[in-house]
């Protein structure tokens, strides 16, 4: 039984050491930025699981105490990733692209993120609630 | 084989550090830096996490933990800073 947990832990540790590596060999190996946000945001987050999970079985089988710090760091870390990405994207948006060079952004002429002082008026002019 | 395979994952880790620093110093916008020193810091609770392990101590948790946090704070302030100029408004 022993065995078999000190096989887990090791294929948790394997996993979690090459989903880490991926995600920094992408950061520096893809070619356009937001390719370069897919890697690092989902394979590096997956190798921190990884660890984390071979952290938690190590320390419930081998050392004989359950320690929940493990599940509280991925949890955070599951929790922020998005946010972190989402930031990391509007910033490229706001530097590099403009309106023109976004793609289409369906039945409206722009992405909201884009919008001037104006266009908010516009938009909002023929609403109801627009007046306060 | 746990001994092994801790190794392979702080040597891991580490070559991904590396590749962060090298994508810091040749990045050619500010949001693959701030993208670079993002995961420098997700891989730095990774080798924590992994030393805690190694030595089989509880006491880098709190160290991992902080980390965790004032990564995510720091990449947000800085991600705020350059597209609005400052941080809290």
């Amino acid at each position: 039984m022993a065995s078999l947990f000190e096989f887990l832990v090791a294929a948790f540790l394997v996993m979690g050491g090459v989903f880490g590596i991926v995600g920094s060999y992408g950061l520096i190996k893809l070619n356009d930025p937001m390719s370069r946000l897919h890697a690092p945001t989902k394979a590096t987050t997956l190798g921190v699981g990884g660890v984390l999970l071979a952290s938690l079985l190590h320390a419930a089988v081998f050392e004989e105490h359950v320690s929940i710090h493990e599940l509280m760091i991925t949890l955070f870390l599951f929790l922020t990733a998005p946010i972190t990405a989402n930031f990391i994207a509007k910033v490229h948006i706001h530097r590099q692209e403009t309106r023109e060079t976004m793609p289409p952004a369906g039945e409206d002429d722009h992405w909201a993120t884009h919008d001037k002082p104006e266009d908010e008026e516009r938009r909002t002019a023929g609403r109801p609630d627009a007046a306060q | 084989m746990i001994e092994n395979a801790a190794y392979f994952a702080f040597a891991c880790f580490a070559l991904a550090m590396l590749m962060n620093l090298w994508k810091i110093v040749t990045a050619p916008d500010i949001a693959d830096r701030i993208l670079a020193l993002d995961t420098m810091f997700i891989n730095a609770i990774a080798l924590m996490v992994l030393y805690g392990l190694a030595l089989g101590t509880e006491i880098f948790f709190e160290a991992a933990m902080i980390i965790a946090m004032l990564g995510f704070v720091s990449t947000v302030a800085y991600a705020r800073f350059i597209l609005r100029g400052n941080i809290i408004e």
